[in-house]
């Protein structure tokens, strides 16, 4: 991974920058001139980690391409609260899709711009986990099939948060939203269902997945870096805690996505041509208590008779660190 | 690009306008504020230093050095003193105890004492003369302190000491072992060099006399005088002041001790006392203690380092009677409120010589005929704030006032008093020190500090140690100093991480450059909490939005 190493400065490489850091060592987040993709006055709400995260993966495909960059965005939250008509909170060159074909439209760009013959500019697809992993999965699997020349990034809030708190294919099991009441035997999302966006992309055999938080600033910048110096399909995935949605504390995103990693729940890794080449250690192992109890979509967990759910969860963290060696135990 | 400088416009074919128009601030009912809080650290610092500070320039590598000192001089002119024989509470006090160990601040702040003699850099020049002269008797800590603080302030300063050499408990009291006396000599030089004249051999007798010259005094004579208990002992026993030993070898006339000694006490004298009979040649040489380990006045690093060297410690037992070589020991219990009581049960110890390090007493003899001088306790009263004793213009400070009897201490009071002196002069009234706000452990995310191990300053092998009396810890190097610096977490003050710049979802925090650390867009700022819930050092508060 191209993750820059700094030396112990005070912080390390956790922090987003630091006064004793050289030029070369710092973060693009961290520039006072960094480009700011996504700007202020967006409607986004307080603690959103996706407008964070769309942001950072913004400003370093902006840079990485020289500012020659274009934008397809499917809708969802990320259009809702960033295009209000007829305000853009946008700064590169940025386009409205439908829900289900921002992958498709992102493949129409590249392919104008290859019939112009112009390899100059790059293009990116965003959407959220409903326009990505339901809504537009064909589209996207589409797009990977064939090897487009787009980087698609999925920020992943797990769920329809706009339109009211709806459960998607990407609804984390036991989770309470508008459509998967906390009631009944099996209160909130049915264990068992749901997909993996991560391994279906890698199933496609595309060049490059990763997967990334908002937890680890550094490591979405070189994802997105390494993501940008190479050609054909992309995907990045990030995991975007949404205050709202999840019912937590707006100051709690960034210590949610943290939580998610150091649980095991979420396994940051990155993978070329289907094969698993990185996966980020857990470095302070924490209990998925603490990434369900600030969430009040858990709530329910931590009443009489969520016990089950709760050993389930665990079993979930386990079979990860089991599966992805997340605890760097057989290396 | 999007021209965001353009009016919006309506209208299908046109561009759009930008966000900016739209102040997402109106949503906020919670704002961030940038707060300076106080760290533990110097909160637990008697000598009043600002640790966080020096340790933050030591943190820029050499260029930062002389910066660092100069912070450190600011309160102290001793750290190549104090970074060996201090017993850091500040370190206890240390907040990176909760992530791995605390910060060796001690160590790093003997370095920078150290860097500073070998550069020969020089301590601030005082201010403009005030044409005022202040008499300072005793050169101990506190003495040198006031002196010190007192020409920085611009004041004539003559510092009057009754011994052959200027250091007071320094030079007498702290064997060479933990104090090379060429470092303390040449931060004393460096003193003088200031200004401050030192009259050695020149006991002050008279305190009438010293007013008529001088335009105030501040006492200073320290706690030099053995304590003693009543022993029942026969002609030929050997019984000495642990202090008279101490101060016997200070002066190069180093005392025949035999082979085994006992010291009766269970203060740092009593260990100093103890590993000095070892380095004179005592095979044996037991510590008498009357308490347990948890009661045990001296500093637990000392009592570890002595038992380290081969001292051995006899809990709960007081010397009952001493006979030659023969001393008879009364086994002691402690009552329901921790009080040692006698059980009626003896035993023997061999000894050539039983030192006595029961105490030491404030030398008054100057204030034999001041009655207005105030004496409680065995110490000099003085107003807490002012320092000052029952006489006008007459200060007192150290050991023979009231406080801890440490030498950090004494360098704090002593700068205390030199603030009083100089309020006092000018007829100003002297604040009380400020209570500030303590940055504790709980406002930290100490995610972000990553795990380094603490320098441990290599000891030498406790077998050579015994052997003489050169220095038992060796210093750090210039590049294990800056690493130990960068441990330091900077709580309750913004260093610059960029944790809140960049992790605001609303691109609401302005970043004003090196030096300059940040400010709120307040028209943005939406007010989620996420810059104060991940600044490592705890330095922003969300405070409610009043409208």
């Amino acid at each position: 991974m191209s993750v820059v190493h700094i030396p112990f400065l005070q912080t390390g490489t956790l922090a987003v920058g630091g006064r004793l850091l050289s030029e070369d060592e710092r973060s693009l987040q961290s520039q006072a001139d960094r480009p700011s993709s996504l700007t202020k006055g967006h409607r986004a709400c307080q603690g959103c980690a996706e407008a964070l995260a769309a942001r950072w993966v913004m400003d370093t495909a902006v840079e990485a391409s020289g500012g020659r960059l274009i934008v397809a965005n499917a809708t969802g939250c990320l259009e809702v609260f960033s295009t209000l008509y007829p305000e853009s909170a946008w700064k590169p060159p940025w386009i409205h899709s439908l829900f289900a074909n921002a992958a498709a439209v992102a493949t129409g760009i590249a392919s104008a711009l290859h019939a112009q013959g112009r390899d100059d500019v790059r293009v990116l697809a965003q959407g959220g986990d409903g326009g990505t992993v339901d809504i537009g999965l064909a589209a996207v699997s589409g797009m990977f099939e064939r090897n487009d020349d787009v980087l698609y990034v999925c920020y992943d809030n797990q769920g329809y948060m706009n339109t009211g708190v709806q459960r998607s294919s990407a609804t984390p099991a036991a989770a309470r939203t508008a459509t998967t009441p906390a009631v009944g035997r099996s209160p909130g999302q049915a264990f068992g269902q749901g997909k993996s966006m991560v391994k279906i992309a890698m199933a496609h055999e595309i060049p490059y997945v990763a997967s990334a938080t908002p937890a680890d600033l550094r490591d979405l910048e070189a994802k997105v870096r390494t993501a940008m110096a190479m050609h054909g399909a992309r995907y990045l995935h990030v995991l975007v805690p949404c205050p709202v949605g999840w019912g937590s504390e707006s100051s709690q995103s960034i210590a949610l996505a943290r939580a998610a990693v150091q649980s095991g729940i979420f396994p940051v890794i990155e993978a070329r041509a289907g094969e698993l080449t990185e996966v980020q250690r857990i470095r302070e192992r924490a209990d998925v208590e603490e990434y369900l109890r600030p969430q009040a979509r858990f709530a329910h967990l931590f009443k009489p008779g969520g016990d089950d759910a709760l050993a389930r969860w665990r079993a979930l963290a386990e079979a990860n660190i089991r599966r992805y060696d997340l605890l760097g135990e057989r290396s | 690009m999007n021209d965001h400088d353009a009016p919006p416009t309506v209208g299908l074919s046109t561009g759009p306008a930008t966000s900016l128009a739209y102040h997402t601030g109106t949503w906020r009912t919670e704002r961030p504020v940038y707060v300076e809080l106080a760290p533990p650290c110097s909160l637990g610092c008697p000598s009043g230093e600002d640790i966080r500070g020096w340790l933050g320039s030591t943190q820029e590598g050499e260029a930062g050095f002389e910066t660092a000192w100069r912070r450190l001089v600011a309160a102290n002119p001793f750290p190549a003193v104090m970074g060996r024989i201090c017993y850091h509470p500040c370190q206890e006090a240390c907040n990176r105890a909760e992530v791995d160990e605390e910060v060796g601040i001690n160590a790093v702040e003997r370095f920078l004492g150290d860097t500073a003699l070998e550069k020969g850099w020089a301590l601030p020049a005082p201010a403009a003369s005030s044409g005022r002269r202040v008499l300072v008797v005793g050169s101990g800590p506190a003495g040198l302190s006031a002196a010190y603080h007192l020409r920085q302030l611009g004041h004539e300063v003559t510092v009057r000491e009754a011994a052959a050499e200027p250091g007071g408990m320094m030079r007498y009291g702290i064997p060479a072992y933990r104090l090379p006396r060429e470092v303390l000599a040449a931060e004393i030089r460096r003193i003088e060099a200031t200004g401050v004249a030192i009259e050695c051999s020149t006991p002050v007798l008279s305190l009438d006399e010293a007013q008529a010259r001088f335009d105030a005094v501040v006492l200073t004579m320290g706690a030099g005088v053995a304590h003693h208990v009543d022993i029942p002992a026969g002609a030929a026993s050997h019984i000495v002041d642990a202090i008279d030993v101490l101060r016997d070898v200070a002066s190069g006339h180093a005392p025949l001790v035999g082979r085994r000694v006992a010291v009766y006490g269970g203060g740092n004298t009593a260990m100093d006392a103890a590993r000095t009979a070892r380095r004179l040649g005592a095979s044996d040489a037991v510590v008498v203690y009357r308490r347990t380990r948890e009661q045990m006045p001296a500093h637990p690093t000392e009592l570890d380092d002595a038992v380290g060297e081969g001292v051995r410690v006899q809990w709960l037992s007081t010397i009952a009677a001493v006979e030659g070589p023969h001393v008879t020991i009364e086994k002691m219990s402690l009552d329901e409120e921790g009080r040692p009581h006698g059980t009626g049960e003896f035993e023997e110890l061999d000894a050539d010589t039983v030192m006595l390090a029961v105490g030491q007493d404030a030398d008054l003899s100057l204030l034999a005929e001041v009655p207005d001088v105030t004496v409680a306790s065995g110490v000099i009263a003085v107003d807490p704030v002012t320092l000052m004793t029952g006489r006008e213009g007459v200060f007192a400070a150290g050991d023979v006032s009231p406080g801890s009897r440490t030498a950090t201490y004494a360098i704090g009071r002593g700068a205390r008093a030199a603030r009083a002196v100089d309020a006092w002069l000018a007829a100003r009234v002297l604040p009380a020190e400020p209570v500030s706000r303590e940055a504790s452990a709980d406002r930290l995310n100490t995610w972000y500090y990553s795990d380094a191990p603490k320098q441990h300053r290599a000891e030498l092998a406790a077998a050579r140690r015994v052997t003489g009396f050169e220095e038992v810890l060796t210093g750090l190097d210039a590049e294990h100093a800056v690493f130990e610096a960068r441990r330091c977490m900077s709580c309750g003050s913004c260093f610059e991480c960029d944790n809140c710049f960049g992790m605001c979802p609303d691109d609401a925090i302005r970043k004003l450059g090196p030096g300059m650390r940040y400010e709120v867009d307040y028209d943005y700022c939406k007010g989620c909490g996420i810059c104060a819930a991940e600044c490592p050092c705890g330095a922003i508060d969300m405070i409610p939005e009043v409208r």
